[in-house]
C-alpha cells in the first residue's frame, strides 16, 4: 500500500514537473486515478481507487465522482385497511446512480454558493428533474428519499470526504465503490479552487464494468435469454437427477 | 467467502446461502414438501430483490422435484395421466402467473402482492394443517377410530368431461384438476414456490387421491411447472440467477436427505403438527412486515434504463 503510495507520488511529481502540453490537462492542474477500469469479478466486495495530481501554486481541491445518470422511480406508502402499501411514486430523470464528494477543507469556506450550485457540488444541488407533472409539496419529500436511499445504499456522499495534501502541491483522495455499485461510465472532476472560485477543472474518465464469468453469464441472460433459461433448467434437472442417483446408492 | 452474484446483482456469503439451502433442504426432506416457500422470504430477507427471489427460486424447485420424483417413479407412485392433466393447467396458470408479474412489477405493486399471497395461502393452508394434525393427535390411541369414506360425492362430481384415472382410481371430470393445475402455477409464478403444500392438500380432500400417489404426482407437475417459470422469467425479466439456484440447491439436496432419513422417527400426525405451526409462523411473520410502519416510507424503484 505504501509503495504504490510512493510510486503514484512519484508519478504525480514527474506529471506536475513535466512541461504541460495542453490536451487533457487544464490550466494549473493536472490529475488522474490509479486506475481507470473497476473490475467486478465473481469475488468483488467493492473497492478503493486512489485519485491524485498536483496543483500549478498554491489552492484548494474539489473532488465530485458521479456515476451513469438513471431514471428512478421513487415510491411512497401509505396505510390503507392497517398494512402498508406503495400509494404514490415519481419517477426522476437523469439521476446520478453514483455521487462522491471530497475536499481538501470545508466547501463553503472555498466557494461562493452560487458557484456551488453552479457546478453541481454536493448532492443537494444535484438537478434532479421530476418527469410529468408533479405536485410542489410532494416534490420535496420525494427528492429527499431519493437522497436519503441512495446514502443508505452506500451510493451517495453527503459530507465531503478528505482531499489530503502532500507539501503544497501534491494531493490524494481515495473514493470506494462499495459492492452494489452501478455499473457504466464514470466521471471524476477534479476542481482547482482559488479566491473564492474554480480556477481551473479536469475530468478523468473511469469505467466500472463487470468481467470474467459473472460478467458473461450476465451478458448471456440478457442477449440470449431462451437459451439462458433452457440451459437454466437443464442444470436444475441434472443436478437434481444426479442427487437422486447418488443418495439411493449412499 | 463472499460471491458475487451477476443477476441479483449482490455479494453475498456463501456458507450463509449454502447452510439456508440445506436447513430449508431438511425441512422439506422432514415434511415431504418443496421448501419454496420457506426460502423465496428467506431470500428476500438477506437482501436479493423479491423479482430475482421468486425467479430463482423456482429454477431451485425443478432440481429438488426431479431428486425427489425419482423415489416415487421407482416404486410406481405416479399418476401419469392425473399429472398431465394438472400440468396442462399449470403451464397455462404458470404463464400467466409470469405475465402477471411482470405487470405487477411495472406498477410497483410486486412486493405487495408477494407478501399478501403468502400471509393469505400460509395462513389458510397453516391452519388447516394445525387444526387437522390436532384432530388427528386426539384421535391418536383411541382404538377403531371411525374411518374416512375415500371421498364424499359433491357437486364437483357432476362435472362434465370426466376421465378414468385408473392409477388413483378416480373417476372425475377433468376440468377439476385443469383448474387446480391453472391457480397453482400461478402461485407457482408469483410466489416462487413449487406449491406441493397447496397442490397436495387440494389433491387428497378436493380431489379425492389415494395419498399414496399424491407426491410423486405433485412432484412429477411440479417440476414442469417450475421449468416453465424459470423458462418465461428469464425470457420476460432476466430475474433467474444460475449462480444463486446452482448454490442454493447444493445445500438444499444434502438437507433434504439428512431431513428424510429423521422424518421416518417421528409419526406422521405429529409431522403435519410441527409443518403446521411453521407454515403459520412464516405467514405471521410476512403478515407483521405488512402492518408494521416501515422505516422509510419512500423506497426506489429498479432504476430503469
Amino acid at each position: 500500500m505504501i509503495g504504490r503510495g510512493l510510486k503514484v507520488l512519484a508519478l504525480a511529481a514527474a506529471l506536475a514537473l513535466a512541461p504541460v502540453h495542453g490536451g487533457l490537462q487544464a490550466q494549473g492542474l493536472v490529475a488522474d486515478a490509479s486506475r481507470h477500469l473497476v473490475a467486478i469479478t465473481t469475488g468483488f466486495v467493492g473497492t478503493e481507487v486512489l485519485l491524485f495530481g498536483a496543483t500549478e501554486g498554491e489552492g484548494d481541491v474539489i473532488i465530485v465522482v458521479r456515476g451513469p445518470a438513471r431514471r428512478v422511480v421513487v415510491r411512497r406508502k401509505g396505510r390503507h385497511a392497517g398494512i402498508w402499501v406503495n400509494d404514490a411514486e415519481m419517477t426522476f430523470r437523469d439521476v446520478p446512480s453514483y455521487y462522491w464528494l471530497a475536499s481538501s477543507k470545508p466547501i463553503e469556506t472555498l466557494l461562493r454558493p452560487a458557484s456551488v450550485d453552479r457546478h453541481g457540488i454536493g448532492v443537494q444541488h444535484l438537478r434532479l428533474a421530476a418527469v410529468g407533472k408533479v405536485d410542489a409539496d410532494d416534490l420535496a419529500g420525494f427528492r429527499a428519499a431519493l437522497i436519503r436511499n441512495k446514502v443508505l445504499n452506500g451510493l451517495y456522499t453527503v459530507r465531503p470526504r478528505d482531499v489530503n495534501f502532500l507539501g503544497q502541491r501534491l494531493f490524494r483522495s481515495t473514493v470506494y465503490f462499495p459492492a452494489n455499485v452501478p455499473t457504466g461510465s464514470y466521471t471524476v472532476h477534479v476542481f482547482f479552487v482559488r479566491n473564492g472560485s474554480v480556477a481551473s477543472a479536469q475530468t478523468v474518465p473511469l469505467t466500472i464494468a463487470k468481467i470474467g464469468i459473472g460478467a458473461d453469464v450476465y451478458r448471456f441472460a440478457h442477449a440470449s435469454s431462451a437459451l439462458y433459461g433452457l440451459i437454466a433448467i437443464a442444470i436444475a434437472l441434472l443436478a437434481g437427477l444426479f442427487a437422486g442417483v447418488i443418495f439411493r446408492k449412499a | 467467502m463472499q460471491i458475487y452474484l451477476p443477476i441479483a446483482e449482490i455479494s453475498l456469503d456463501v456458507f450463509l446461502l449454502f447452510t439456508m439451502g440445506g436447513g430449508v433442504g431438511f425441512l422439506s426432506g422432514l415434511f415431504g414438501v418443496g421448501g419454496g416457500f420457506l426460502m423465496t422470504p428467506l431470500l428476500i430477507f438477506i437482501g436479493v430483490s423479491p423479482a430475482v427471489a421468486v425467479a430463482s427460486e423456482a429454477n431451485q424447485v425443478v432440481a429438488a422435484s426431479a431428486s425427489g420424483v425419482l423415489v416415487h417413479m421407482r416404486r410406481g407412485h405416479v399418476d401419469f395421466k392425473m399429472g398431465s392433466v394438472l400440468l396442462a393447467g399449470g403451464i397455462a396458470g404458470s404463464s400467466f402467473g409470469v405475465w402477471l408479474y411482470s405487470l405487477l412489477r411495472a406498477m410497483g405493486q410486486l412486493d405487495l402482492v408477494i407478501s399478501l399471497s403468502y400471509v393469505a395461502f400460509l395462513g389458510i393452508i397453516g391452519s388447516l394443517m394445525l387444526g387437522e394434525s390436532v384432530r388427528a393427535v386426539l384421535r391418536r390411541g383411541r382404538a377403531g377410530a371411525a374411518r374416512r369414506k375415500l371421498h364424499q360425492h359433491t357437486w364437483l362430481h357432476g362435472l362434465p368431461f370426466k376421465i378414468r384415472f385408473r392409477k388413483s382410481k378416480l373417476y372425475i371430470s377433468a376440468l377439476l384438476p385443469l383448474a387446480i393445475g391453472f391457480f397453482v402455477g400461478i402461485l407457482s409464478a408469483i410466489m416462487g414456490v413449487g406449491g406441493g403444500f397447496i397442490i397436495v392438500p387440494v389433491m387428497i380432500y378436493v380431489l379425492g387421491m389415494p395419498t399414496i400417489t399424491v407426491v410423486g404426482t405433485s412432484l412429477f407437475q411440479i417440476i414442469f411447472v417450475t421449468a416453465n417459470v424459470t423458462f418465461l422469467q428469464a425470457v420476460n425479466n432476466q430475474t433467474v440467477d444460475v449462480f444463486l439456484a446452482l448454490i442454493l440447491l447444493t445445500g438444499g439436496v444434502i438437507g433434504a436427505q439428512f431431513g428424510g432419513r429423521f422424518a421416518g422417527r417421528l409419526p406422521g400426525e405429529y409431522l403435519r403438527l410441527l409443518l403446521g405451526a411453521f407454515v403459520l409462523f412464516v405467514g405471521a411473520v410476512m403478515m407483521f412486515t405488512l402492518v408494521v410502519t416501515p422505516e422509510d416510507i419512500y423506497s426506489l424503484g429498479g432504476g430503469v434504463g
